[in-house]
């Protein structure tokens, strides 16, 4: 059969129109509510951010099978930013001037949630934030959903330091998460009674920790905390356990399992690890294990579930929940809804946005590392965003936007 | 004195590190002249390579080193053949060549084997010094590196083999005219200098997270150390390796990691100023 090339042309355009359908039926109506998103799907960081797209798109098809909101459909807009900055600012123009989108879920790194916040803050387009970061962005325009250092590192070192001891040796990320988190550290270690032995940072592309681990041993510190980052850090754990140090002197990290590191590591290296964070795949509330049950049924494979993946699905439902309690998408409105104290149940337990930093208080789970999966030990409920907390306040400075240099 | 033992111990390390992973780039831009920037995804590919085979249950001392060198030899002479042996002589464009080759390797290698880190367990347990931990793993790549390097210059230094090799890298048109095929000699020198690559990965798999993008850690330090030891390929690898890993190592300790990597790169860059043409382009002319 020959085909000539109008046919073909004929045909394609026709499949095209076919697959437009479903939109022309739900602009019958009204048309969709537009979500943005911006988040890298390939690339250095796709690590982050493959499951963090999936999420999103369980998150939009979950709301839209339940009938979608004021009686509207959504209608995602996914660009790939392909763990490149400039791409951000580009598809953040894009989104606010061509798509005009109601609302962007998005950005991984502090570094790319910067390079777009002001973009979405002038265009008066709301902005969720939905990944662990170092605090102290405070902008009426964005609401984040991930946690900040003063609520992880303050559960993680009241356990560590009752059950190891004082002497608290760190290492941490060379760039601000790390350097935050770092004094985030010594504050409680210190407010604990409790000494800092040594603080070391890491460029991100360290892959030898033989003089460290060495230092450390001279030190002899009751434990070590790590809050490194990215797949070359990942080398210190091996590293550790190769010269038998995991037994000897016990870790805790503020990092490790949200890239999966866990399941990278064999259980003898990394058996006995305490994290401290939102989410565990091994929590046994019913949200968490009917949130893996459905995302199974949609992608199969629930191993790459980690936690920012769970928190973009948190952030888009919370913004759900303020659309629902606003009854409208205009500015005024939701804003008014985020300030009313809006909370919903997700997978890492109550999430509840704090009007005057528009943060979110979080479940903390304090856990353990064994056999490759995240233990939970204790959980302390609702912690509230305190770095942030200290400089910031919407409700008296609305027009604020800045952040600030959290300093213990 | 413990502590001695131990910073002595780790500067080894480093020397043996820096001389293993830039081996097969030595070898290659000693004999050919060409910079091969696809050289941290070979070492990469090893080290996927000695994973895939350990994961299949072949014996994990096997996989690293006799089939990671096998696979990624065969992966250069592939190579070579269809990328290299055309840009001969021009090294801009074999550089260009060989950048966008790693890119592909990256993008295949993310294919099969996903974007999360892999790794694989130390096969040889941790040991005392007085009151300090050591990796045991450390003492048998020293080993390696330095078994490697006598094996380099057993080879080039008294068999026919290194005589032609040696020839051909100080004039090859007197090597043609001998009746050695140069295109020849080179495509096996490069099939040597990628096998040498997956060796390194190989060994160096049990000691870091494995990742596609690891290549390019990898090909910084092999470079620096490879430009900065000149064109001989073993005294060359070993005087630089000795220099910087020794300078990285104490300021490590010294200070910290960070400031130990800068220390290296700056000691590298005053290096080339005074030597453009490497340690040996000025010291030991003659030697292999």
């Amino acid at each position: 059969m020959s085909v000539s090339r109008r046919q073909f042309l004929g045909s394609l355009s026709s499949v095209a129109l076919g697959s437009m359908l479903p939109v022309a039926d739900s602009l019958a109506q009204g048309a969709p509510i537009k979500v943005g998103s911006v988040l890298d799907n390939s690339g250095n960081l796709d690590i982050y951010g493959k499951p963090m797209v999936m999420a999103t798109t369980l998150a939009v098809e979950e709301i839209n099978a339940a009938g979608g909101l004021l009686g509207r459909k959504l209608q995602p807009i996914q660009y790939d930013t392909q763990s490149d900055i400039a791409l951000y600012t580009k598809f953040a123009q894009q989104l606010v001037r061509q798509d005009k989108v109601d609302v962007v879920h998005g950005g991984i790194t502090s570094a790319s949630r910067e390079a777009i916040r002001q973009t979405f803050t002038r265009a008066n387009t709301l902005y969720f934030y939905n990944v662990l970061y170092e605090g102290g962005v405070c902008d009426r325009n964005i609401v984040v959903t991930g946690s900040t250092p003063a609520q992880a590192v303050e559960p993680i070192m009241d356990v560590a330091m009752k059950q190891w001891g004082k002497k608290v040796y760190i290492l941490a990320a060379d760039y601000n998460y790390g350097q935050i988190t770092a004094k985030w550290i010594a504050h409680y270690a210190k407010e604990r009674g409790g000494s800092v032995a040594k603080t070391d940072f890491f460029a991100l592309d360290v892959s030898d920790f033989g003089s460290t681990i060495a230092k450390i041993q001279q030190e002899k510190p009751s434990f070590v905390i790590s809050a490194l980052v990215g797949g070359a850090h990942m080398s210190f754990y091996r590293q550790w356990a190769a010269s038998g140090m995991n037994k000897k002197i016990p870790l805790a990290s503020t990092t490790f399992g949200v890239g999966n590191e866990h399941l990278a590591l064999s259980p003898a290296e990394g058996d006995g690890i305490l994290i401290a964070g939102n989410y565990s795949q091994e929590s046994t509330d019913a949200a968490n294990k009917d949130f893996l049950a459905r995302w199974s049924k949609r992608f199969n494979d629930t191993k790459i579930v980690h936690e920012i993946a769970v928190s973009q699905y948190q952030g888009i439902m919370l913004w759900a929940e303020c659309v629902r309690k606003a009854g409208s998408l205009k500015r005024e409105d939701m804003l008014k809804a985020i300030e009313s104290g809006v909370s919903i149940v997700g997978p890492g337990g109550t999430v509840t946005i704090d009007p005057k930093t528009h943060h979110a208080a979080l479940d903390i789970k304090v856990m353990e590392v064994k056999n490759q999966k995240l233990t939970v030990k204790s959980t302390v409920k609702q912690r509230p965003p305190l770095d942030t907390a200290r400089y910031c306040d919407l409700q008296k400075n609305p027009k604020e936007n800045k952040q600030f240099e959290v300093n213990v | 004195m413990d502590y001695f033992a131990v910073v002595l111990l780790e500067i080894l390390y480093m020397i043996a590190f820096l001389a293993l992973t830039s081996a097969g780039l030595a070898v290659v831009f000693g004999m050919m002249r060409v910079i091969n920037l696809a050289h941290g995804e070979f070492v990469m590919v090893g080290g996927y390579t000695t994973i895939a085979c350990y994961r299949a249950g072949i014996d994990l001392w096997f996989a690293m080193l006799v089939v990671a060198p096998l696979v990624v030899g065969v992966l250069g002479l592939i190579i070579e053949r269809l990328v290299i042996r055309h840009l001969y002589g021009r090294m801009i464009d074999t550089m260009l060549a060989t950048w966008g080759l790693s890119l592909l390797i990256v993008g295949l290698v993310t294919l099969i084997f996903g974007n999360s880190a892999v790794s694989v367990q130390a096969p040889i347990s941790s040991y005392e010094i007085g009151q300090y931990q050591m990796g045991g793993y450390n003492l048998f790549i020293i080993a390696v590196a330095a078994l490697l390097m006598i094996v380099l210059w057993l080879v080039m230094r008294f068999t026919r083999l290194g005589l032609v090799a040696r020839g051909a890298m100080q004039n090859r048109d007197v090597a043609a005219s001998l009746g050695y095929n140069p295109g020849r000699i080179y495509m096996w020198t490069f099939t040597v200098g990628a096998a040498l690559s997956g060796l390194a990965g190989g060994v160096l798999a049990p000691l870091t997270g494995l990742l596609p993008s690891v290549g390019s850690s990898y090909i910084a330090k092999a470079f620096i150390t490879v430009i900065t030891g000149g064109a001989a390929i073993i005294t060359g690898t070993l005087s630089s390796s000795l220099l910087f890993g020794t300078v990285n190592q104490i300021v490590s300790f010294a200070s910290m990691p960070v400031v130990g990597e800068i220390a290296m790169l700056t000691l590298a860059i005053i290096l080339l100023r005074l030597m453009p043409q490497g340690i040996t382009g000025r010291f030991f002319k003659n030697s292999a």
